[in-house]
């Protein structure tokens, strides 16, 4: 079929064949989205511009707040952000209003309750909304007002994205992530290589990538510009989507190579494990390559990206047995409360603490700078979050390195920038 | 028609850089006014007057979907944002807030700091009053047109142009 995933996905919502004129790349199209979510930062100016509008709440889209940023609160000012959102949750009778003991990291937390799911429409006051195209939804980061919008009418305007496809090839080596995979893919194209567009993926190389390590590379999409990413559905999304919400869903049609803008095949087994360098995600090297030795402060493993069970379970691999780096402070931070129990039941924070490393409860805090890990002057982090960006995690000159969670926790091991290698098969 | 004085940037600025993180707490345009650009430009909130205007390089606005940014932008006073082009994100929340935008590669390479340019927003026209030179830029289509005319998202759907 000559028609994206994303475009058979917006066909699907307005009742209209995918390769219909109306949705060709460029287009704006008015859409019924499924689910709005916005969180402790974004939902307290949706609320604010919602209350002023003086309408109703609209009862076609599910509304969701996840409090994850600056919680357990940080200071005054985001306690008073978070209880906003929570008396609006209350007085509205929110059913989907995640707080402290009940949330996690937003992006990790909306696929594990079955709120975002195949063929839906998930928008969010968060950039890392795209994440949930793993599961082949279309989603994709906005503004707090464009989640007004939608709580007020249940619309929102799109631009339909033309898009990138990625033939996947081969298989992943054993040590090598979707981590891995997206950064290599950024550090081709570059931080504006897919701006407006949508990155879908396709190929054989899909089948060997687990449900985590398409969360994490949709998660990235957002970092070389994409709208959104998407992988089609298939057997490892059912198995997903069955214990989220007992269900299964339809397969995309084939989509045929002349309805992208460009075709890039990429073969999974010449990947090695990638480091992006300070301060863009696009800066990337193969760990091994990186020459210079490079000590560091401070390892973060968690986030929105990687604070999965898989990737916990990468991490504690690699730490079994050893101890990290009494110069490096290791914050682990599983990214919701289920994945948190299930690693503690795999052993898996017992290695952490024994091995030195502290965990932490699920929230975004050191990824952007917010608290539970800030960077001082002059310090170096290695960490499996998504932007390396000036002062993201502190002061605007500490460094950051993006890395996977075997990468991350090596380095922490080491005091400095190492790879856990390639296991052969 | 828009006229100020140019305050130019390169390319992909950031959400971080137009206004850092730790500073999200809040969502008053004066607050965050003040810390827009600090990193970078400590003295860009100081010397920016209402009306003036920015030019860009590529991708401006990358990063987080915060709406605090173009807040920021507005909040300084700022009438436009001209750059080569934008992070789309930051599209969509500078016109939901009422900023205008216009992407122009041509006058964000020829265009100086410290020029006093008009911009025509109906037409797309951009001129450098200071060099002489004009621009074209594609206007808004008719469905942003709507929005900023409404003064913003909220007012469209309250005034049923949505």
């Amino acid at each position: 079929m000559k028609a994206t995933y994303t475009q058979q996905i917006l066909a699907r919502k307005l009742g209209i064949d995918p390769c219909d004129p109306s949705l060709a790349g460029g287009n704006l199209v008015l859409v019924n989205a499924d689910v709005a979510l916005s969180n402790d930062v974004t939902a307290p100016v949706a609320i604010d511009v919602f209350q002023k509008s003086g309408c109703g709440l609209c009862d076609k889209c599910k509304v969701t707040f996840v409090l994850d940023h600056f919680t357990p609160n940080r200071d005054i000012k985001s306690a008073q952000q978070c209880k906003i959102v929570r008396d609006f949750a209350r007085a509205n009778n929110v059913e989907n209003f995640y707080d402290v003991g009940e949330m996690g990291i937003e992006h990790a937390l909306l696929p594990e309750k079955g709120i975002a799911l195949p063929w839906t429409v998930v928008i969010g006051a968060d950039s890392h909304t795209c994440t949930y195209g793993a599961l082949g939804a279309f989603s994709t980061g906005v503004g707090s007002t464009d989640i007004a919008g939608i709580m007020m009418s249940g619309k929102i305007w799109l631009k339909v994205p033309t898009a990138i496809k990625f033939n996947l090839h081969g298989k992943l080596r054993k040590g090598v992530v979707g981590k891995d995979l997206i950064l290599y893919i950024i550090g081709m194209i570059g931080v504006d290589g897919a701006l407006y567009k949508s990155i879908e993926f396709g190929g054989e190389g899909v089948d060997s990538l687990s449900m985590d390590d398409r969360f994490t590379v949709c998660n990235m999409a957002i970092e070389c510009g994409a709208k959104n990413g998407v992988f089609p559905v298939d057997e490892k999304t059912d198995e997903y989507t069955l214990e989220s919400c007992g269900k299964t869903f339809d397969r995309f049609a084939a989509a045929d190579d002349d309805a992208y803008e460009r075709v890039i095949d990429i073969d999974l087994s010449a990947i090695r494990p990638v480091v992006a360098k300070p301060h863009l995600p696009s800066n990337t090297a193969f760990v091994d390559e990186v020459k210079e030795e490079i000590k560091i402060d401070q390892v973060v493993i968690g986030s929105c990206t990687n604070g999965r069970l898989s990737d916990l379970k990468q991490a504690a691999e690699v730490l079994e047995g050893k101890h990290v780096s009494p110069d490096v402070r290791t914050i682990v931070i599983p990214a919701t409360n289920k994945i948190y129990l299930q690693a503690l039941k795999a052993g898996y924070i017992e290695t952490f603490i024994k091995g030195g490393a502290i965990v932490s409860t699920p929230t975004c805090g050191p990824c952007l700078g917010g608290h539970m890990g800030i960077l001082a002057s002059g310090e170096v982090a290695v960490t499996t979050t998504n932007r390396n960006f000036i002062g993201r995690m502190g002061a605007k000159d500490s460094y950051i390195y993006l890395a996977s969670p075997a990468t991350a926790m090596a380095s922490a091991i080491a005091g400095k920038l190492a790879s856990a290698g390639v296991k052969e098969d | 028609m828009l006229q100020g004085k140019v305050f130019k940037f390169g390319d992909d600025i950031d959400t971080d850089i137009i206004v850092p993180a730790t500073y999200l707490s809040t969502f008053d345009p004066k607050e965050l006014a003040k810390h827009c650009m600090e990193y970078t430009d400590p003295d860009f909130y100081k010397q920016v007057k209402e009306g003036d205007i920015i030019v860009a390089g590529k991708n401006f606005g990358c990063g987080s979907s915060r709406e605090h940014a173009p807040i920021a932008i507005k909040g300084c006073g700022v009438s436009i944002v001209i750059a080569k082009s934008f992070a789309r994100i930051f599209y969509r929340n500078a016109l939901n807030i009422g900023l205008y935008i216009l992407e122009c590669p041509e006058a964000a390479d020829a265009i100086s700091q410290g020029d006093d340019v008009k911009v025509d927003v109906d037409t797309g026209v951009i001129t450098d009053v200071t060099t002489g030179k004009t621009f074209k830029a594609a206007p808004f289509p008719k469905f942003i047109q709507n929005i900023i005319e409404c003064g913003g998202l909220v007012n469209a759907i309250k005034a049923g142009k949505f």
